[in-house]
């Protein structure tokens, strides 16, 4: 009996050491433990350089599950999360989604922000026949088996960006850019759609990642003297540029610059004077006026504080988590290669409006916008598609 | 190239000029005269915006008149927070690691990480947005078609400001005498009765009070969150380098042969291939004046 005593305690002991270790990377509440759950894993950067993106996505998808949690779960199955954190690194990136996947057999993890950083979970994906949800926009030239890409790829902004311009403001284009691979792919879809629509590309700059220098790129901006530009500088180069650009007197009454990586919460770092009169072109806007997208914003912010601002991707983040519901209830499943089978035509209601997954690419349909910022901070929405476009991750340039 | 923008490509490359130098004058102190490899100077960068961006949210707060003048309330404020910093730093942690330069390399750099997740833990992972007093905004448009940013031409003022303050200072005053005395021979200074450990600590402390006066001017044409600092150390060690350590005429001169090559190759060809073309020169230039462009000359 003693012996049998002392055994369960040290069976205890080790749970308690094992609960220790795993209660920095997962929440537990005393109720979802109580029935059976299905875990899903959240992998993003809270630490390092792109956590000034990334880190925010985590809140909206998290809020997405509580609200499912508290409507009763997944096939009668509450969620539980597992965070972890992706570090700004690739490596870490490849290692927390394999501890998510093997260790933790969560049933999809929705992350990743970077490209690199979702090329370098691939393999996991592939060798535990995992599921991806990555809530970013991208370049496209991609669909992995594993990945449903539920934000915009390239073609989807850019060729409705150009064509905004071309229609509203000019035909005479400059092409700025940070220098990988995101901003080349977007210009190598923008020319051919500038051609076609009989405009012209007076030049096209790229800054390498980080650079606070744009005073030479601003001189052949003025030299050229095109309608518009369209930018996909990115991070705290974006701030850099906005601030040097208003600075030497090209502010948005003097040109169009239009933008498809900036959003809300991109602002918030660029300054609200800065930006005011520039557009985006984005899938969501927090200004957007429907019922649906009044009731997240208002969730949100009372969930995180008021002066919290929603960006494109934390609206997808939260969406993701809505498609992988409908796709299990669609599947009668938890089992990942069963759930991407059925994702395919899963149309979800979400804060923008209809999203639904494409038959057979595994990107989604969904309308594209053009907002020009305002000195609030906010985007003022001047243009929407009349309907969802459709995604071409390949598209033939 | 017509001349308002071959006029506005000069003013770029003076404003690159006073933007390198002001960067690099704190590590050519830290770096150049004590030896010290602070990798985390450009951390120290990241205090003085962070200080100025605490200010300027200060100012809108209390005195949202006054915000027109904030900005020079905030160098000083910059300048004094960094330079306790920078106090606390020599004497609590660098100057275990005098004449070990490799751990000093690791051991700041460890520091640099610290500093930027601490930033991260405090303001946030999002940038902060610093705004800009009005009178400072815009462009100066002395004829039509020639416009000059009144930020950057500020940021020249001040530059030369600071430097010439700084070479008084080490040139001009005794304290600047001792410093360049110990920098030569500590052994021989400390046995006419200097006190080598405090002026370590200030001049230590002067270089990041330095640094943190040019993170608080670099809010106003860039960006700041935790990763500032970053792209901004290696700008100033290419600086400090190339110009020969030990020479404070040298960094300026570097400074400025760099931001003229860097304007004008950046106009000629892509940013990218701008930056290597620096690079490469730089290595050129290195492999023939191992000690720089303008090393002083010394016994030993």
């Amino acid at each position: 009996m003693t012996q049998l005593n002392r055994r369960r305690l040290m069976q205890a002991g080790g749970s308690v050491l094992m609960l220790g270790t795993a209660s920095g990377t997962a929440i537990f509440s005393a109720e979802a433990q109580a029935q059976e759950t299905v875990k899903i894993g959240l992998l993003h950067s809270l630490s390092g350089t792109i956590a000034i993106a990334e880190a925010s996505l985590v809140d909206a998808e998290k809020m997405a599950i509580e609200e499912i949690n508290a409507a009763g779960g997944v096939m009668g199955r509450k969620i539980e999360v597992v965070v972890e954190d992706g570090a700004s690194e690739n490596a870490v990136f490849a290692e927390k989604a394999r501890k998510l996947l093997e260790r933790d057999k969560v049933a999809a993890i929705v992350g990743c922000y970077t490209s690199a950083s979702r090329k370098a979970i691939l393999p996991a994906l592939s060798r535990a026949k995992g599921l991806l949800f990555y809530p970013t926009y991208y370049e496209g030239q991609e669909q992995d088996k594993h990945v449903i890409y539920t934000s915009q790829e390239a073609t989807q902004s850019v060729v409705a960006a150009v064509e905004w311009m071309a229609k509203e403001k000019g035909k005479n284009f400059f092409l700025v850019g940070s220098d990988y691979i995101y901003p080349r792919t977007c210009n190598k879809i923008a020319k051919p759609s500038i051609a076609k629509l009989g405009g012209k590309v007076l030049g096209e700059e790229y800054a390498p990642l980080g650079h606070t220098e744009f005073s030479s790129i601003i001189n052949k901006i003025k030299a050229a003297k095109p309608d518009c530009i369209y930018s996909t500088v990115v991070g705290g180069s974006n701030v850099a540029f906005y601030k040097q650009l208003r600075a030497a007197g090209l502010d948005g009454t003097k040109i169009t610059l239009l933008s498809t990586v900036v959003s809300e919460n991109e602002i918030d770092g660029i300054g609200k004077d800065n930006a005011v009169g520039y557009y985006a072109c984005m899938g969501y806007f927090q200004s957007l006026k429907t019922p649906a997208n009044e009731k997240f914003v208002k969730a949100f912010k009372a969930k995180y504080g008021q002066e919290r601002v929603i960006g494109d991707p934390m609206e997808v983040a939260y969406n993701s988590i809505y498609v992988w519901k409908l796709a299990v209830e669609k599947a009668k499943s938890f089992d990942p290669e069963k759930v991407l089978a059925a994702a395919a035509n899963v149309e979800i209601d979400a804060p923008e409006g209809k999203v639904r997954v494409h038959a057979s690419n595994q990107h989604v349909w969904k309308k594209v916008r053009v907002g020009k910022a305002l000195p609030n901070g906010q985007f003022d929405i001047v243009w929407e598609s009349p309907s969802p476009v459709e995604p071409n991750p390949f598209p033939t340039l | 190239m017509n001349l308002d923008i071959a006029v506005m490509q000069i003013f770029n490359g003076v404003s690159l000029f006073t933007i390198l130098l002001l960067m690099a004058i704190g590590l050519a102190i830290v770096f150049g005269l004590m030896g010290v490899i602070n990798m985390a100077h450009g951390e120290l960068m990241a205090l003085g915006s962070y200080v100025t961006y605490l200010t300027a949210t200060a100012f809108a707060k209390f005195a949202p008149g006054l915000m027109g003048v904030y900005l020079f309330v905030a160098i000083a404020l910059a300048f004094a927070v960094t330079f306790a910093f920078g106090w606390l730093l020599e004497r609590g942690f660098v100057r275990f690691f005098y004449n070990r330069p490799l751990d000093t390399l690791l051991a700041t750099w460890g520091l640099s990480l610290i500093l930027q997740q601490a930033y991260r833990s405090i303001f946030g992972a999002q940038e902060v947005s610093v705004p800009l007093p009005l009178w400072l905004s815009g462009a100066w448009e002395p004829v039509a078609g020639i416009q000059l940013p009144i930020s950057r031409i500020f940021i020249i003022g001040l530059t030369v400001a600071v430097a010439v303050g700084v070479y008084l200072l080490l040139n001009r005053t005794r304290w600047g005498l001792r410093v360049r005395a110990v920098t030569q021979n500590r052994a021989m200074s400390a046995a006419v009765g200097i006190d080598t450990q405090r002026l370590d600590a200030l001049t230590f402390a002067l270089g990041a009070g330095l640094a943190g006066i040019a993170g608080c001017v670099f809010t106003m044409i860039g960006s700041t969150n935790p990763g500032t600092g970053q792209l901004y150390i290696v700008d100033s060690f290419i600086v400090v380098v190339f110009g020969g350590v030990q020479s404070l005429i040298g960094t300026a001169l570097s400074g400025f042969a760099i931001a003229q090559s860097q304007t004008t190759l950046e106009y000629l060809m892509s940013g990218s291939m701008a930056r290597v073309t620096i690079l490469l020169l730089v290595i050129v230039v290195l492999y023939f004046r191992p000690n720089g462009l303008f090393a002083a000359k010394s016994r030993s």
